[in-house]
């Protein structure tokens, strides 16, 4: 009886942190709108990160494939809205045209990536993907002059490695998001919600999207042989599970929710370019899934958040100011204090977690 | 496209890829014994370029004769470089020799971020401009130019790759270095110390790529901090296009990439250099996935 009530206890107070952490994610950007805006770009710029580790979690996590190119799919996202809604082909087609076909679009390169490659071991893979994340990333930089070999002529198609500016915001039924909000219509004096506040409401939806997308897929019939093949790829083929359709499978989900986050971001930042999709960005949500924990969604959201938040604190904290107060003079610059604060973490986290911040609890 | 071309790509090819095959076998050393990617091997390649500069300029300014400074610096960076992996090996891999896979290579990349800005704590964020020791003047033979630089870089690696094939194949601490890589609990029953020749593979992969540091800052006559990702991202492809674990793969694969890319500059614009690179790379390892020279590595059942 007494266990019972325990449990019960239990529960409440499950379900009130449950609902005080969905109220505090709800008035996120009105409290860092207070700091600045600065500090609601990072918000939407976490929740992107969270998208994009919850598709490599369904890669690397739960399938076992060792993706190390995986910036790819976020830039065929991110290039599709850039081209088709900017000012550089004079095209603007709406959100709901972009972004499915921004998602479908990298899911056919996630396609196209994972059919070569069936073969691979995991190491082998990873370098395939890693040279797949670099040829796109190429290209981005030299399809500014793009020449036919019977002509002289020269086309330029993502303007190089000087970006495409000047994309559309995403347009949501006629609200234009980037202008924000007007408010002040309802009596609510002086508040406004800035054009960033209303991408974060947007980026959160989707972010939850996923979340719930990959927790169905993951214990779905599909999400199960991702998990046999991850143990054991032979025994798996034993049990009559198509590892190669399955395979491709796992590569297309983690390249559709990549490309979606790459379409999201474009109409946030109003400029792309190839910089933004380079090798460093890849291991980056790498180390969100692993640090986080692979394969368990709470622990990989937990890693992202982490690592894309933990860098613009740091830059925070190891401002020139803040030295100059304790030392009396700025003993390190602030850009390598703080990379060097990062990579510190990220191996004494490793060291000391090897499995994950938050590993799932099934694996030992 | 004329013969003479041709030639003379093949030549920079070779020296290129001489350079990458040195790099790979730091690689390919490590993923023999531990099934690791020591994406930090780049860094530590880096870390000999400017070793070296200042160590060469030091000693020229205290009067030494060049070539003996050249030598002399060459050791520096390959004791520095040396202790430097060892160390790595030591406080960021050893403890997770038996954790989940990705584990170590997480660490591996925080390791590589770590020494890069190191280095520019240590050396700073410019650019070094390595002494000319050797000469760099064009001299033609035949159709084709090379320097005297390149031709000691050539020479030098095929030294140095014949004389770590006779180490392995040859010495005791070869033979226990093949037999960890084998299977290290058995290894271990046989009286090998197996973490003491781990280590010492860590020394040998470092120092060889402290040389190959040293070739690519004399070479180009520069060093920076930078300067380890891209060459240990491209021999890293090497090692694995010729079959990392190899030796023979890892040398076969660095000398290829080397001379795809620079007879591939004939065909295309330099700009997509890199992408032919890896072209080839998905090319091999469709056709061959265990690689060029691998074998066929049953899988964990």
């Amino acid at each position: 009886m007494a266990k019972l009530m325990q449990l019960k206890q239990d529960k409440r107070t499950q379900m009130v942190w449950f609902v005080a952490l969905g109220v505090l994610i709800l008035i996120l950007p009105f409290l860092a709108g207070m700091l600045g805006q600065a500090w609601v770009r990072i918000l939407n710029v976490t929740l992107l990160y969270v998208m994009l580790a919850l598709g490599l979690n369904v890669v690397v996590g739960v399938a076992g494939l060792l993706d190390l190119g995986y910036v790819a799919f976020y830039a065929v996202g991110a290039y599709t809205w850039s081209l088709l809604a900017s000012a550089h082909f004079n095209l603007h087609y709406p959100f709901w045209v972009l972004l499915p076909l921004g998602a479908c679009l990298a899911a056919l390169a996630g396609l196209m990536l994972g059919a070569p490659v069936l073969k691979l071991r995991g190491d082998y893979l990873a370098i395939v993907t890693l040279g797949f994340g670099e040829i796109v990333r190429i290209l981005m930089n030299n399809f500014d002059k793009v020449g036919l070999p019977w002509s002289d002529e020269t086309y330029n198609i993502t303007n190089g490695p000087r970006g495409i500016t000047g994309i559309d915001g995403l347009n949501l039924f006629g609200l234009d998001l980037r202008k924000g909000l007007d408010v002040s219509g309802f009596n609510v004096s002086g508040f406004n919600v800035s054009g960033l506040q209303l991408y974060y409401f947007v980026f959160l939806a989707f972010a939850i999207l996923s979340v719930i997308g990959v927790y169905r897929l993951q214990h779905s019939r599909l999400g199960r042989a991702w998990q046999a093949l991850r143990e054991d790829e032979i025994a798996a083929k034993a049990m009559g599970i198509n590892t190669r359709n399955i395979k491709l499978a796992a590569f297309g989900f983690g390249a559709l929710t990549g490309g979606l986050a790459g379409g999201l971001f474009a109409s946030m930042q109003g400029f792309v370019s190839p910089e933004s999709f380079g090798l460093l960005e890849s291991i980056m949500i790498l180390a969100m899934v692993v640090l986080g924990g692979m394969g368990h969604i709470p622990g990989v959201i937990l890693g992202a958040v982490l690592l894309s938040a933990m860098p613009e604190v740091i830059r925070y904290a190891a401002d020139e100011n803040v030295q100059q107060k304790i030392f009396g003079v700025v003993l390190i610059a602030p850009e390598v204090l703080r990379n060097l604060i990062f990579s510190l973490a990220l191996i004494l986290i490793m060291l000391f977690k090897p499995q994950g911040l938050w590993p799932s609890p099934e694996k030992k | 496209m004329s013969i003479d071309v041709l030639l003379q790509q093949i030549v920079n090819g070779l020296v290129v890829g001489s350079v990458y095959a040195l790099v790979a076998l730091g690689y390919t050393m490590v993923y023999g014994i531990l099934q690791l990617i020591n994406f930090a091997h780049g860094e530590i390649v880096m870390i000999g370029g400017p070793t070296s500069v200042f160590a060469t300029k030091w000693l020229l300014s205290m009067g030494r004769p060049s070539l003996l400074a050249l030598l002399i610096a060459i050791l520096v960076a390959m004791v520095v470089c040396a202790v430097v992996g060892v160390a790595i090996e030591r406080v960021a891999y050893r403890p997770l020799r038996n954790a989940p896979r990705l584990a170590p290579l997480i660490t591996a990349i925080g390791v590589s971020i770590l020494l890069q800005q190191l280095a520019i704590l240590v050396f700073g964020r410019n650019y070094f401009t390595f002494p000319e020791l050797i000469s760099r003047d064009p001299i033609t033979i035949g159709v084709v130019t090379v320097t005297m630089n390149e031709i000691v870089i050539l020479l030098a690696s095929v030294a140095l790759m014949a004389a770590l094939l006779w180490l392995v194949h040859n010495t005791k601490i070869g033979t226990a270095m093949r037999a960890t890589a084998e299977n290290q609990k058995v290894a271990g029953l046989m009286g090998i110390d197996v973490n003491k020749i781990i280590a010492i593979t860590f020394a040998i992969g470092s120092g060889l790529g402290a040389i190959a540091g040293v070739m690519v800052a004399s070479n180009y006559g520069q060093a920076h901090y930078y300067m380890g990702f891209m060459l240990g991202l491209k021999a890293f492809t090497a090692a694995v296009m010729g079959g990392i674990g190899n030796l023979w793969g890892a040398m076969v694969g660095g000398l290829i990439l080397g001379l795809v890319e620079n007879v591939g500059l004939i065909f295309v614009r330099g700009d997509y250099k890199d992408i032919f690179a890896f072209v080839v790379l998905v090319l091999v390892l469709i056709f061959r996935p265990q690689g060029l020279i691998g074998e066929r590595v049953a899988e964990r059942a």
